[in-house]
């Protein structure tokens, strides 16, 4: 990385707090027992391993028996998808409710059932991203064995009215699962009074550690094993815990409980001034709801140009940036999110992700929206598409 | 980035040969936005040589630098030989580029066969259909 790295990838990952670090160092060489060993070494291990999972539950109003670590948001989704879908086969229930716009990990898990024999409805999003309760209470089915809505959506920020579908979920008897990857750290987690049954969560996205996550189930929802062994994660998740991991998770999420407001508070300034910085950009639009969006999730598209080509000159400026662009996923349509609420191929192809961490400072937020604009500016020099919107040859989309 | 090679990273940064022929002899436009790639090639031939290239493209690092490597691979050079460029010459100079990124090179290649058509149409020069791709059917994403 350059000397001086604006870094507004925090959706993608975030940097280590020195707490969550200090956090794991005693697990490498000092308290390194297998917990599942009888010997003290091993009880100490155990002792921590259960230490973390009672900090954990704390952070988001569940009990420590509701917590099974994994090694991240994915695996926390697929084992809760999964399970969701196990037991409603029991029951002779096959159909899953869930929304356009989620992570592949959801998305994927649900083609997955789909080819078993699943029927899955994905509800879809305003221009603004959010799906509204009444879809959700209007597409449970009497065979709806699952609803799975993401907490916030990792691209466009949108916040989902959460506790609202828990609530139609619950009256109708259905399990709600919310993939809270983006959210927990970030936003308030109660998933007793948000009417959660299952919610999966990654350490790494609220500087913790990289390959650990956990899922949370409701006392009485059975889990279904992703990963078969030993009886470790009271025999529904097998693997020697990673201890060092878990302990840096536990102490991010509770630093970052603790800072919630605080953070939130610093991010929304920032936001709302890269915001107002990029708006002045001609033809450019904010993707995702000006106000119910993660404090620190800007996502812009902008006319003309492709995004990858964008992030490449910003990266050589310094600042690191994300696309929902073809180009940069190897694929060859632009993100689904962007085409979920609206985006024409064209324009999400010039998409561009920033996302803050209440480290950044509002100088950082100056360089960034004078960086995006001289880079918006050259790329659209040398793009024919430009050139043929600016001589009225073809319709500008965006104001 | 270790995505690409420093010549792709070199050719997208610096690109050369940027802009637009007002009174081109044969201009070619491949791509199209829906699939996040255009390239726009505009070619100045004298005496069967290509006296002056320009492009414009709308796509990734590796469009823009594709764009750039073969415009300079036929500036000055003959038709014919501009004619025989190919993807593979392309991506090539540019010490090569991932394997998702190659249609790239195939768009360079396009836009520059296209630009040479246009200037065979222009001038009523007889010329082999059959070593023109279609390219109003991009085949790189299944879509018109």
């Amino acid at each position: 990385m350059n000397k001086r790295t604006i870094y507004l990838d925090n959706a993608a990952t975030t940097k280590m707090s020195r707490t969550a670090i200090d956090a794991m160092t005693p697990y490498f060489d000092t308290v390194y027992g297998n917990p599942s060993s009888l010997h003290s070494a091993g009880q100490a291990a155990a002792e921590a391993l259960a230490d973390a999972r009672e900090r954990v539950a704390r952070c988001i109003g569940a009990a420590p028996g509701e917590i099974t670590f994994t090694s991240g948001g994915s695996e926390a989704d697929n084992q809760a998808i999964l399970s969701a879908a196990r037991n409603g086969e029991k029951k002779g229930k096959r159909h899953i409710v869930s929304t356009a716009i989620e992570h592949h990990a959801v998305l994927h898990t649900l083609q997955k059932l789909e080819k078993e024999g699943f029927s899955v409805t994905l509800l879809g999003v305003g221009e603004n991203g959010v799906v509204r309760p009444e879809q959700v209470k209007e597409a449970i089915r009497e065979d709806t064995c699952l609803v799975t809505v993401m907490y916030a959506n990792n691209e466009i920020g949108t916040i989902q009215p959460i506790a609202e579908i828990g609530a139609v979920c619950r009256a109708a008897g259905v399990p709600f699962h919310t993939d809270a990857v983006q959210a927990a750290g970030h936003l308030p987690v109660d998933a007793a009074a948000q009417n959660i049954d299952m919610l999966s969560v990654s350490a790494h996205k609220f500087h913790g550690p990289k390959g650990i996550g956990f899922l949370y189930a409701k006392k009485g929802i059975r889990l279904w094993n992703v990963i078969e062994g030993g009886a470790q994660e009271r025999g529904k998740r097998a693997g020697t815990e990673n201890i060092p991991a878990v302990m840096g998770m536990a102490a991010a999420l509770e630093e970052a409980c603790g800072r919630l407001e605080e953070n939130a508070r610093k991010m929304t300034a920032l936001r709302g001034k890269l915001i107002a910085g990029l708006s002045a950009i001609p033809h450019s639009v904010l993707n995702g709801d000006a106000v119910d969006r993660l404090p620190g999730n800007v996502n812009f598209c902008f006319e003309g140009i492709e995004g990858e080509s964008l992030l490449l000159l910003l990266d050589d400026r310094g600042i690191c940036a994300s696309s929902g662009s073809a180009c940069t996923s190897g694929s060859l349509d632009p993100s689904h999110v962007l085409l979920a609420i609206g985006r024409p191929h064209e324009i999400a192809h010039g998409s561009l992700r920033l996302s803050l961490s209440e480290e950044n400072t509002e100088e950082e937020i100056d360089c960034t929206i004078r960086a995006v604009a001289e880079v918006v500016e050259y790329l659209r020099g040398m793009s024919p598409v430009w050139r043929d919107l600016v001589s009225g040859k073809k319709e500008f989309i965006t104001k | 980035m270790a995505l690409y090679s420093e010549k792709v990273m070199d050719h997208f940064k610096n690109p050369r040969n940027v802009g637009v022929i007002e009174d081109a002899d044969g201009v070619g436009e491949v791509g199209n936005a829906k699939c996040g790639d255009i390239m726009k090639i505009y070619l100045k031939i004298e005496n069967d040589i290509i006296a002056d290239v320009k492009f414009e493209t709308f796509g990734c690092g590796s469009a823009i630098a594709s764009s750039s490597m073969a415009t300079e691979l036929i500036k000055g050079k003959p038709v014919s030989e501009a004619m025989a460029l190919t993807n593979k010459a392309v991506a090539e100079a540019l010490d090569g580029l991932p394997a998702y990124k190659m249609h790239c090179s195939v768009l360079a290649e396009e836009a520059i066969k296209k630009a040479l058509q246009d200037y065979y149409e222009k001038n009523g020069i007889e010329y082999d259909h059959s070593l023109f791709p279609d390219c109003e059917h991009c085949a790189h994403c299944g879509d018109a």
